[in-house]
C-alpha cells in the first residue's frame, strides 16, 4: 500500500512489456486482451534503401495505401476499443503529406504517438508542427555513427548528417529522442562510438537492435551476418553501458537470435499483445506477418472491426496460444515463455510457420542453421542487396561495396 | 542545452511536474490510471496516481507528504522518504521533470 511499493511495482516488471505490468496488476487487460500499442505502417514508401528493410519484399504501392479520412477512421476506433500508444512508422511516415493531420487527430481522441522515421525528409517547420500536433516522442533511425559507411547502408548521400540535423532539432523541440541503430557485421566495430553519438545528441533512449533475418535482411544475411565473437563482444559493450549510463541513457539490446540457446518470444507471442496496420489497411500479428503464404489477413477495408479481426480471424487465432504447438513445443517446459518463437523465421527457414523457430536449439534444424550463420560471418560478401520497389538493386562495385 | 533538466534530484522542496511525453491518464478499457511515456505503459499504483495527480509544477512535494499523511494517518517520515524515492525514481527514467523557477 505504500508510494514505496508502487515505485517497486513500476519498476519490477520488464517495463517494455506494458502488458506484463498490467498483468501483474490483475487488471482486466487479459491475454489476448486489446494491445496497448499498435503500429501504424502509414506507407512503404521510403528515400533510404537500407538492405535489412523490416518491411515485406512485396512492398505495398503508393496508390494502394489507406487514405487520409481511413487513417482517421482506424485512428478513432483503435482509441475506442482500448489501444493507449499509436507508433507511425513506414517505410518513411515523413512522405505521407497528411502526417500532421493524422497525428493531430490521434490526439484529439487521446492517443499517445510516437513517430519512428529515418528524418532525412523532415524539415524544421515539419517537425515543429508535429510537435504542435501533439506527437509524444520521435525516434530516429541511424545506420553507423559516421556519414560514410551509413550513407552505404542507407543507399542516400547525406542521409547521415541530415539524421544528426534532425536529432538536434528534436531536442531543441523538447521532444523525447530515441536513437534506434541496426546492427550488423559492418557496423557491430561502430556501436562504442554510436552510444557517444547518442549522448552527445541527448538522446534518452538507444536501442541496439541487432538485425532480425527474415524479408530484405533475409536476402542479406550474408552480407549482414556477425561472427559469435562479434556478438559477444557486443554484448560485453552493451552491459558496460548500461551501468555506466544509468539514468542518463537508456539502452535497449536485441541480440540476434541466430546466435541464442532459446528463440526471442516474438511479438510477446503470435496474436498476444501486439498488432500492426500495413499501409492497405491490413492487420497483421507482426510487420513479417505476410512473408507467410497461406494466411489470409483481413483489412480495415473488409466489413470487420478492428477488434473482430484481433480476437477472431482466422490467421491471428492459427498460431495463438500454445495449442497449434508440434513437438519439441508442445511439451516444453519454455512454450508460454517464448510461444515457440517466430512463426515468419519458422517459415522462410523450413517452410512450415507451424514448425519450431529454427533459432532454437531443440529444433532438428538448429544446428544446420546455426553452421549456416558461421560460415555467411566469416566468408560472406558484404555486397549489398538493396531494398526498393523492383524486388531489389545489387550494389554497384563504385557504391564502395566489399 | 535545450530540453528538459537531467539528473534532478527530488527533495521535500521540488515542484515535479510531468514533462509533456509523460502522460498520466485514465484507460477507461482497463479501468486502471496509467502512464504514457515513449515505448512504454506504466501501471502505477492508487498511491502512486495520487502523488503523480500532484505533479503540476504547483504542489511542491511538502504538500504532498502532508496530504498523504493526514489521508491514511500514516508516519511523515516514512511516507516522505517513499514519496522521494517513488519520483527520485520517474525522474531518472526521464519522465518527471521540475517546474523552472520563474525569471523575471
Amino acid at each position: 500500500m505504500s508510494p514505496t511499493e508502487a515505485n517497486t511495482n513500476i519498476a519490477g516488471v520488464d517495463p517494455s512489456d506494458g502488458l506484463a505490468v498490467l498483468e501483474q496488476r490483475g487488471s482486466v487487460a487479459e491475454t489476448f486482451g486489446i494491445p496497448l500499442a499498435v503500429l501504424a505502417e502509414l506507407t512503404h514508401r521510403c528515400p533510404l534503401q537500407c538492405p535489412y528493410c523490416s518491411n515485406p519484399v512485396e512492398l505495398e504501392r503508393g496508390g494502394n495505401e489507406l487514405t487520409t479520412e481511413e487513417w482517421k477512421n482506424v485512428l478513432t476506433e483503435l482509441a475506442e476499443i482500448g489501444v493507449l500508444q499509436i507508433h507511425f512508422s513506414g517505410g518513411e511516415p515523413t512522405a505521407r503529406k497528411d502526417l500532421v493531420e493524422l497525428v493531430q487527430h490521434a490526439s484529439d481522441v487521446g492517443l499517445y504517438s510516437n513517430l519512428i522515421t529515418s528524418a532525412v525528409l523532415l524539415t524544421r517547420e515539419k517537425l515543429s508542427a508535429l510537435a504542435d500536433a501533439g506527437l509524444c516522442h520521435v525516434q530516429i533511425s541511424f545506420q553507423g555513427n559516421e556519414p560514410v559507411l551509413a550513407d552505404r547502408v542507407a543507399g542516400f548521400k547525406g542521409a547521415h548528417q541530415k539524421k544528426i540535423e534532425v536529432a538536434r532539432w528534436t531536442r531543441e523541440l523538447d521532444l523525447p529522442l530515441t536513437v534506434n541503430a541496426v546492427m550488423h557485421r559492418q557496423n557491430l566495430f561502430q556501436l562504442p562510438d554510436i552510444i557517444q553519438m547518442a549522448l552527445d545528441m541527448d538522446a534518452d533512449r538507444l536501442e541496439v537492435a541487432n538485425v532480425q533475418y527474415y524479408g530484405w535482411a533475409l536476402r542479406n544475411r550474408a552480407a549482414l551476418m556477425p561472427s559469435v565473437a562479434q556478438i559477444e563482444e557486443t554484448s560485453r559493450i552493451v552491459e558496460q553501458a548500461q551501468a555506466r549510463l544509468k539514468g542518463t541513457l537508456e539502452i535497449d539490446y536485441v541480440v540476434p537470435d541466430y546466435y541464442a540457446l532459446r528463440p526471442k518470444k516474438c511479438m510477446g507471442g503470435w496474436g498476444r499483445q501486439f498488432f500492426n496496420i500495413s499501409p492497405a489497411g491490413k492487420i497483421l500479428p507482426c510487420h513479417a506477418a505476410e512473408s507467410i503464404t497461406g494466411l489470409e489477413f483481413l483489412s480495415v477495408r473488409s466489413n470487420h472491426s478492428i477488434a473482430w479481426i484481433w480476437q477472431n480471424s482466422d490467421a491471428f487465432n492459427r498460431y495463438r496460444g500454445t495449442g497449434w504447438m508440434p513437438e519439441p513445443c508442445k511439451s516444453c517446459e519454455f512454450r508460454e515463455v517464448d510461444f515457440g518463437g517466430c512463426r515468419c523465421q519458422a517459415f522462410a527457414l523450413t517452410g512450415d510457420a507451424g514448425n519450431t523457430d529454427p533459432a532454437c536449439t531443440l529444433s532438428p534444424m538448429h544446428e544446420q542453421i546455426f553452421k549456416l550463420a558461421e560460415q555467411e560471418a566469416a566468408g560472406g560478401s558484404n555486397r549489398f542487396l538493396y531494398r526498393n520497389f523492383a524486388g531489389g538493386t545489387l550494389e554497384m562495385d563504385g557504391d564502395n561495396g566489399a | 542545452m535545450a530540453g528538459r533538466i537531467r539528473n534532478i534530484t527530488v527533495s521535500e522542496a521540488s515542484r515535479p511536474i510531468l514533462p509533456r511525453h509523460a502522460k498520466l491518464k485514465f484507460d477507461q478499457t482497463r479501468q486502471v490510471w496509467v502512464l504514457l511515456a515513449p515505448e512504454r505503459v506504466l501501471a502505477p499504483d492508487e498511491i502512486a496516481v495520487e502523488v503523480l495527480r500532484l505533479c503540476d509544477g504547483v504542489h511542491n512535494v511538502e504538500q504532498m507528504v502532508d496530504h498523504l499523511a493526514a489521508k491514511y494517518t500514516a508516519e511523515r517520515g516514512a511516507i516522505s522518504a517513499d514519496v522521494v524515492a517513488m519520483l527520485q525514481d520517474l525522474a531518472d527514467k526521464g519522465f518527471l521533470t521540475e517546474a523552472r523557477e520563474k525569471t523575471s
